[in-house]
């Protein structure tokens, strides 16, 4: 079972729910809650959790849910942030970096390739590295940003998970980056939407085989 | 009647003769809370005194319709138990002052609409209108609209799914921001706004009430804009997309639960409006205790909190056992809520502050008690509108300096450089079209958009169009094909109608040229709706859209919503190699009105009369092929005619094209240019096989409708003879001029 997060502003959580359902079986997390019992993974969905008038991400950290989350990530348990996701790990500290505005500072929706790399995160069971997946992005503010050297310790460390395809990069982020995990590999925020790329009709279906990879996971202990 | 209260009701727009109405209504002078409030109601924006009259041409019935004009949006039946709900309206005037919030609080106006009757809002059009873009202000007001739309329904995870952008001079000063949204419901779920129930509580939703929009729709919507009007900033409301996504989720919560027994969101007049239109419907009365009403600042007077146009906010009649249900259900979505006044046995609105009654007015005089007016329709002598020629310039900027401004394959390049052919993804990309994973066609993918609704096993096509240039050159003809275009998008991608929305902007309706042209495109809209048996859900009437400039085009906008068996079935325009084309439908292209007598600078009164009747035989027909896969693609021809149409065919397929044009000159007897570039309804450009394009014209022989074989996709060129006029230009430079409004804008 998977837990999806619902903040108020949220707005892809049930997208990202259907697209668990494609895999298995999911729920919905209100952000009060704090019981993540019976759950084998969570998805931290995209959105404008609690507004985002302040920084993205920024409030919503501090959610009960959240806090759960991390206790959650720290057990291992496998946690997958898309966009707002993201934005909301990062400011959690639970992944490295930042993510900043556009550097066209204009919000932008478009299918972009990302390119999986070589890395042992628990996410990459089911993509070779070199695989290009086809999956929207749509964000205001999605510009990977960390200081020079720690995006060296980074990739010297594995934790880049997807860079966008030469000419695809929507946004200025640097070195590329799509999306990165923490160190120990079972927490992945990614700026593209994988769950709006699980139905050729949409789109595309490359972004299943992260759900896939969610759901093949055994409960942390 | 007093000199004061004389210049009191002037200030608030009401003529002497209305404001004696009132008095006599009421059978004394009204106060000064009860002058505002009839000043609001009153106005056109709320009581459509100049159109009402026209607008019961158009037909309204169904055998599918469950809701339709009256109530907050129209609602139409799609099988398995749910409903699609839809409708359009206007933000110009607040746009027109600040564009950003302006065309924000346009969404988030049209979303409370959709949701107001129980549906969830899965889809938002917009269809803008500004002048040229070599005004700086033009630009200003399109980035700030653009930035707003995306801003709300971005934030508020609706996707837009399409739209359409125009670029005219008499828009220059008046932009038109009009906005859809189509939402689904399950129909047991749909509400109605009419209040019932005496001792029943009326209860305030959402966000708190301010200063924010006091007298909007009076004070921008009903007059014409003037000079300084950017004074009027303070009268534009400030949307807040968080606040409505929780009020959002909120009612359709309460109304899942039957905590409701009707639900009605604040627009324009607030309070007023909304008390007033729940009790007229119910007729019934409501009272209202401003003093329960949570305040953004604390000293609002009574009048104020009446009127106040502050956003994100609902009324509902609540039964009084359900209440505390209610409550708990607004406090998990952190939501304002408070019970603010009961329905009432008496037909009168009445209005308290704590013990003091502050106004005590009936009902049926302040919602139905607003004399209608009758236009006095003239027909204008000449073209009232300017003609500027920028073919030769815009020939210099995109073909080169040595390019022929009368060679055709320079005018091509112009055309598709031309802001209202252009690519608009540059707008596009700022909205969220893929949230709520039903979007099986992205803008610019299709002629229409297309959703998937698995709920009834089906999917839906949503179009939003109008051409203001046309509907001046002749209002009849052009708001005519204002519904033909629309169903023709609906066609190419193999859908039905089931109904339409419309957004009718004009000018000053009190001056005989604006009535004439109000008049004639409402007699077309409803005899195109007639005849193809489109029933008219709902909409939204925007007047006095001029300024000391003059008046705007007459722009009735339309949007259709139809339904396909699956969204698989539909295609888009995109050639491949070896494929066949060939023009279908009565199609007789004429250069009057078109994008090339307008870069020539040739407008003129006058388009060519249509016939419905062959269109609609078109219409099925070219729904057919693409149901059952005998078209590949298709496109329908539209601005810059059927080189423009080829054009885009080609650029979306990544692949030329030869056509010979000689068979449609032969058959309507025009010139090579005219069949090249000219423009009317009625023409589809459909691709497919060669074995399948044989079949396609038995079958079309059967329905009477017309298909000439033009040529073939294939090669790196765009190849086209027509008579006198050849043109022949590489697919990359069509490709290049075709984008180049995204990289103008884009820096």
């Amino acid at each position: 079972m998977i837990g999806v997060v619902q903040f108020p502003g949220s707005c892809d959580e049930r997208d990202a729910l259907a697209a668990c359902e494609r895999v298995g079986e999911g729920r919905l997390v209100w952000h009060e809650e704090t019981d993540l019992s019976g759950l084998d993974g969570i998805v931290v969905p995209g959105g404008f959790s609690y507004g985002d008038y302040l920084r993205a991400g920024a409030i919503a950290r501090f959610s009960p849910a959240m806090e759960a989350v991390a206790a959650f990530a720290e057990q291992g348990g496998p946690v997958l942030g898309i966009c707002n996701g993201f934005q909301v790990l990062c400011e959690a500290g639970l992944l490295p970096g930042a993510l900043l505005p556009n550097e066209g500072l204009r919000f932008v929706c478009r299918q972009v390739e990302v390119i999986a790399q070589k890395s042992d995160s628990l996410f990459s069971s089911e993509l070779e590295p070199g695989t290009r997946l086809s999956i929207p992005v749509k964000h205001m503010t999605g510009r990977y940003f960390a200081p020079e050297e720690d995006l060296d310790a980074i990739e010297a460390a594995g934790q880049v998970a997807f860079r966008y395809a030469r000419g695809h990069n929507p946004n200025g982020s640097l070195r590329e980056i799509a999306g990165v995990t923490n160190e120990a590999g079972n927490v992945l925020g990614l700026m593209p939407h994988p769950e709006h790329a699980v139905d050729p009709l949409t789109g595309s279906d490359d972004g299943l085989a992260l759900f896939k990879a969610i759901a093949a996971q055994p409960a942390p202990a | 009647m007093s000199a004061v209260a004389e210049s009191r009701h002037r200030e608030l727009g009401l003529t002497d003769d209305e404001y004696a109405r009132i008095n006599e209504l009421l059978g004394r002078e009204p106060n000064d809370t009860e002058l505002a409030m009839f000043s609001l109601i009153w106005s056109e924006h709320c009581a459509y005194k100049h159109s009402r009259k026209l607008l019961g041409r158009l037909p309204t019935e169904g055998e599918r319709v469950l809701m339709g004009p009256g109530e907050n949006a129209g609602a139409i039946e799609i099988g398995d138990g749910y409903a699609v709900a839809f409708k359009v309206e206007s933000h110009n005037h607040p746009s027109a002052v600040e564009p950003f919030q302006g065309a924000a609080t346009g969404v988030g106006g049209i979303l409370r609409d959709v949701f107001a009757i129980g549906a969830r809002p899965i889809a938002i059009l917009d269809s803008l209108r500004f002048g040229e873009l070599d005004s700086e202000r033009s630009r200003y007001l399109l980035e700030g609209a653009v930035a707003g739309i995306g801003h709300y329904g971005n934030s508020i995870g609706v996707p837009t799914v399409g739209g359409e952008l125009g670029f005219e001079p008499p828009y220059e000063h008046n932009c038109l921001i009009n906005a859809m949204c189509v939402g689904l419901a399950k129909t047991e779920e749909m509400v109605r706004s009419a209040a019932a129930g005496p001792g029943n509580l009326v209860v305030l939703v959402g966000a708190s009430t301010g200063r924010d929009g006091i007298g909007g729709a009076s004070v921008l919507a009903s007059a014409e804009l003037e000079a300084g009007d950017d004074a009027k900033r303070p009268s534009v409301q400030i949307g807040d997309p968080f606040e409505e996504s929780k009020l959002l989720e909120c009612c359709l919560e309460l109304l899942q639960g039957e905590l409701l027994v009707s639900l009605q969101d604040l627009g324009a007049a607030g309070l007023t409006s909304s008390a007033g239109e729940m009790a007229s419907k119910g007729g019934v009365g409501i009272e209202i205790d401003v003093s329960r009403v949570p305040l953004r600042e604390p000293d609002l007077e009574p009048f104020e909190v009446m009127i106040s146009e502050s956003q994100e906010r609902m009324l509902a009649v609540v039964e009084p056992g359900k209440l505390e249900q209610v409550v708990a259900t607004c406090e998990r979505w952190q939501t304002g809520v408070a019970a603010i006044g009961e329905v009432t046995d008496d037909g009168r609105l009445r209005v308290v502050d704590g013990t003091s009654e502050v106004a005590d007015v009936p009902v049926a005089a302040l919602v139905d008690g607003c004399p209608l007016y009758d236009l006095e329709p003239a027909e204008p002598r000449d073209w009232i509108y300017g003609n500027r020629s920028t073919l030769p310039e815009r020939v210099t900027q995109t073909a080169g300096r040595s390019a022929d401004p009368g060679d055709p394959s320079a005018i091509l390049i112009a055309l598709l450089g031309s802001p209202n052919v252009a690519s608009a993804s540059w707008a596009f990309e700022q909205y969220d079209s893929v949230v709520g994973s039903r979007t099986a066609r992205r803008p610019e993918t299709a002629d229409a958009a297309v959703l998937m609704v698995p709920e009834s096993g089906g999917a839906i096509a949503v179009s939003i169009d109008g051409n203001g240039r046309r509907v001046a050159c002749e209002p009849y003809v052009g708001a005519v094909e204002a519904v033909l275009e629309c169903a023709q998008n609906l066609a190419c991608i193999g859908a039905e109608p089931l109904g339409l929305t419309n957004c009718l902007n004009f000018g000053n309706p009190e001056k005989p040229n604006i009535a004439w042209q109000l008049d004639r495109a409402v007699s077309g809209l409803a005899d195109a709706c007639a005849e193809l048996g489109i029933p008219v859900v709902g909409g939204n009437v925007s007047l006095y859209n001029e300024t000391e400039e003059g008046p705007i085009y007459p722009t009735p906008i339309v949007g259709m919503v139809g339904e396909l068996p699956a969204a698989e079935l539909a295609v888009g325009p995109d050639l491949r190699e070896g494929d066949e084309i060939a023009l279908v439908g009565p199609f007789a292209p004429s250069l009057a009105g078109s994008e090339l007598a307008k870069l020539r600078g040739e407008l003129g009164m006058g388009l060519p009369e249509t016939a419905i009747e062959p269109v609609a035989r078109a219409l099925g027909l070219v729904r057919e092929l693409v149901r059952d896969g005998a078209a590949r693609a298709a496109h329908d021809i539209s601005d810059g005619g059927v080189a423009c149409a080829l054009a885009e065919m080609a650029i979306a397929g990544g692949v030329g094209a030869r056509l010979d044009l000689d068979p449609l000159i032969e058959l309507r007897g025009c010139s090579g240019e005219t069949a090249l570039f000219g423009e009317g309804p009625g023409g589809f450009l459909l691709a497919a096989s060669t074995a399948e394009l044989g079949a396609f014209s038995e079958r079309a022989a059967s329905t009477g409708a017309d298909v000439l074989r033009l040529g073939q996709a294939g090669g790196e060129r765009l190849e086209i003879s027509a008579a006198e006029a050849d043109v022949s230009v590489p697919l990359s430079d069509a490709e290049a001029a075709w984008r180049s409004l995204d990289l103008a804008l884009q820096g």
